[in-house]
């Protein structure tokens, strides 16, 4: 090939190259105009200050590690690259081995491949309403609530509590508990206030008047409150309704000894064991709603936005993984299920280990993605939790853009995520060169 | 080879080895087969909720959003309207940025596969002094982060005129995925028979012609493969387009990244929105989904 160019350039190796240099200059002015010489405009202007007039040496790259906000970025984008390219890749492997067992599989990795084509802001809308606090609309805390609700009750009491006078005291941790003991054989009021009446409970009935009943304890758990005014305090007036459901514990020395659920005029009855012991209305009774998990609160939102990329990915790792598959000899697997090897053992000792160089590949495209994920965070994190959702991309983007715009901290924030992902580059050019010597 | 040799061996072994584990064994086997089921199918739903809930909330009116999630719609079937994407379509601001985001996708595509192509030729076939180490570079190039140039080239820009303009976006989404064009049509040209080359260039074919009539067509399917790739990326983005695109006429995700502020508030606007945006990429995807995986592969190796 450079037999001409040896001798000399003669006339035609010189066309050639005016040839070549035809064909290939319009993309290398562009590359070189808009990728290489931005590398090398960052590195220098990340040693001034925000004018750019003034050189402040290394004090920009100082001010990524000291700056507390730069600091959560960096230890957010750690996060995200320790768990998102693993978690993908982990779903992507399961996905792609289990598909190629059941008969709907190609449909499967369609629907877990489609969120690739889309845009990272459409995801962002679609997760920001999955994660949406309110239980009636994001469909992540209607499933966790009622999960939580099947296992423990919710209380139907959370805003009651003793009036004026009451003969009960606060008991701390929301509970409430008699100031006196009670004794078998006389009625106990138990007036509690502040419900709402169009909140209490279905089937709650007008509040009776517990019988004397010798050698049982009885009394009366009720709204305290009579609509319109004209009711007495600690009485049972007419018109005031009983708190059905309402649960009773008689406590003596600190230990429970009896309990008891309020019927539906609010009157209960305990046994003789409650004679001398104070009756307590647990906490329990006064709960408030469980209102599911702040997905987007400060401590979560991070894994949260995390699971929204993994939805994006893991299709991706699942169809690289599936083609890597494809090309795993049957036989291989076939001979160690006749060995006796079970599905497990056929997985971990030999489909892993010959997709391992597949995997790493994987692996590290998509550690390089989420060195450099923006919209995601941007469009999820609400405002107010952004600042703990931050990442390098997200903090670039504040500090270069935003009403305090800084481009010297900007571009050093650039070289940083550049230098991140130079490890990698070096591993693609000598890949090439390798098999360009082949 | 091996496979010829060793399957016709393996398979009549395989099929005394089963009736041997007995019906134990097929129990376990048929149990392992429905968790396998049973996993998949609720792996399938967390994939198809989060898009279905959205899908649901944009064809639900705004007064009906706040009586309940939108899986109550299953009971009630008769909310469900075309009323949010009326109003949306007649929304210029959005139909608009539809139009920019088109304005900007196809020739920043179009740019890529030419220059791409170019380029890709002359690394693949042309003889000139450096043309390995110059391809070493730009296969370097393919993992420079977008993020690093934000401020120089909108400094440049800026000097320039071209901040804020379409064709600035343009440029830069060309610039930004030359490497990987590059890259992916070298490789593939690369692998076209030097014999056909060298006959037409005997037939007296110059470079140009043999790059239209021969190189061209016989690289159709990398291109597009390519085509399709460098669309949906381009289509998709907003950190480029939120930093370089005419703040006046945005595309549509800089359109409802702004409205994302008030989430909550204008779900009416914003699902909608977002399955508005979201159609072209879902055509293109399931029009040309082998072309799509090929692209997506060919760049997970870059």
């Amino acid at each position: 090939m450079t037999a001409s160019a040896a001798h000399g350039p003669s006339a035609e190796a010189r066309r050639r190259r005016l040839v070549a240099a035809a064909f290939l200059l319009p993309a290398l002015v562009l590359l070189g105009a808009l990728v290489v010489q931005p590398i090398g405009y960052s590195l220098y202007r990340s040693f001034f200050d925000r004018s750019g007039d003034v050189f402040v040496g290394g004090d920009n790259y100082r001010e990524i590690f000291a700056d507390d906000g730069i600091r959560t970025a960096l230890k957010n984008t750690a996060v995200w690259v320790v768990l998102a390219p693993a978690t993908a890749t982990a779903l992507g492997l399961i996905f792609a081995v289990l598909t190629e067992r059941v008969r709907w599989g190609t449909a499967f990795k369609l629907l877990v491949f489609m969120p690739m084509a889309i845009s990272m802001l459409a995801a962002g809308i679609i997760f920001r309403l999955v994660y949406d606090h309110d239980p009636g609309r994001g469909v992540a805390n209607a499933v966790w609530v009622g999960v939580h609700d099947t296992f423990a009750q919710s209380s139907a009491f959370p805003k009651a509590r003793p009036g004026r006078d009451s003969p009960l005291t606060d008991a701390g941790g929301g509970a409430f508990v008699t100031r006196e003991p009670v004794r078998a054989g006389v009625p106990v009021l138990l007036p509690l206030v502040g419900v709402a009446p169009e909140t209490l409970p279905g089937g709650t009935r007008t509040a009776g008047t517990a019988a004397a009943v010798p050698g049982e304890v009885t009394g009366t758990v009720w709204q305290d409150f009579t609509r319109g005014g004209g009711g007495a305090t600690n009485v049972v007036d007419p018109s005031e309704q009983g708190f059905a459901g309402m649960r009773i514990e008689a406590v003596r020395d600190g230990r429970v000894v009896d309990t008891a659920t309020a019927r539906a005029d609010g009157t209960f009855t305990l046994s003789a064991k409650a004679d001398g012991a104070l009756l307590r209305l647990p906490a329990v009774n006064f709960r408030e709603a469980y209102g599911g998990v702040q997905w987007l609160g400060p401590a979560l939102v991070t894994p949260a936005v995390i699971g929204a990329y993994v939805w994006m990915w893991a299709g991706f790792a699942m169809v690289l993984i599936g083609a890597g598959l494809a090309a795993v000899p049957r036989e291989l697997l076939e001979a160690a299920r006749v060995d006796g090897a079970n599905e497990w053992q056929v997985f971990r000792r030999i489909t892993v280990p010959l997709l391992a160089p597949l995997l790493a590949v994987v692996l590290v495209t998509l550690v390089i993605n989420v060195m450099k994920i923006f919209d995601l965070v941007f469009v999820i994190a609400p405002g107010a939790v952004q600042d703990d959702a931050n990442v390098l991309a997200l903090q670039l983007y504040r500090t270069s853009f935003g009403t305090d715009a800084d481009p010297g901290l900007g571009s050093a924030i650039a070289v940083l995520l550049l230098v991140l992902v130079i490890p990698v580059m070096l591993v693609n050019i000598r890949r090439l060169r390798k098999e360009g010597a082949r | 080879m091996s496979r010829s040799d060793t399957a016709p061996a393996t398979r009549p072994a395989a099929g005394a080895a089963r009736p041997a584990g007995g019906l134990a064994g097929r129990a376990a086997g048929r149990l392992a087969g429905g968790a396998v089921r049973v996993f998949l199918v609720v792996a399938a739903l967390f994939w198809l909720l989060p898009t279905l809930g959205l899908l649901i909330s944009s064809l639900v009116a705004p007064a009906d959003l706040n009586e309940g999630g939108w899986w109550q719609v299953f009971g009630a079937p008769s909310r469900l309207t075309a009323e949010n994407y009326e109003r949306l379509l007649a929304n210029e601001t959005i139909t608009g940025s539809l139009l920019n985001t088109f304005a900007i996708a196809v020739p920043a595509t179009l740019l890529v596969l030419a220059l791409g192509a170019f380029a890709g030729y002359a690394f693949a076939w042309l003889e000139f002094p450096g043309r390995d180490w110059l391809f070493l570079v730009v296969v370097g190039l393919l993992v420079v982060p977008v993020q690093v140039a934000l401020i120089p080239v909108s400094e440049l820009f800026g000097t320039i005129g071209l901040f804020e303009t379409t064709a600035g976006v343009v440029l830069f989404h060309t610039a930004f995925g030359l490497p990987f064009a590059v890259f992916l049509l070298r490789n593939f040209f690369a692998e076209i028979p030097r014999e056909l080359l060298e006959a037409a260039r005997l037939d007296g074919a110059g470079e140009l012609r043999l790059f239209t009539r021969v190189v061209l067509p016989l690289g159709g399917p990398a291109i597009a493969s390519l085509g399709i790739f460098q669309f949906l990326w381009v289509w998709n983005d907003m950190l480029v387009a939120l930093v370089f695109a005419d703040s006046a006429h945005p595309p549509i995700t800089v359109a409802l990244q702004q409205q994302v502020r008030q989430f909550g508030n204008n779900i009416d606007v914003l699902a909608p929105g977002a399955f508005l945006s979201m159609v072209v990429p879902l055509v293109v995807f399931f029009a040309f989904q082998r072309q799509f995986v090929t692209g997506v592969m060919a760049g997970a190796v870059k």
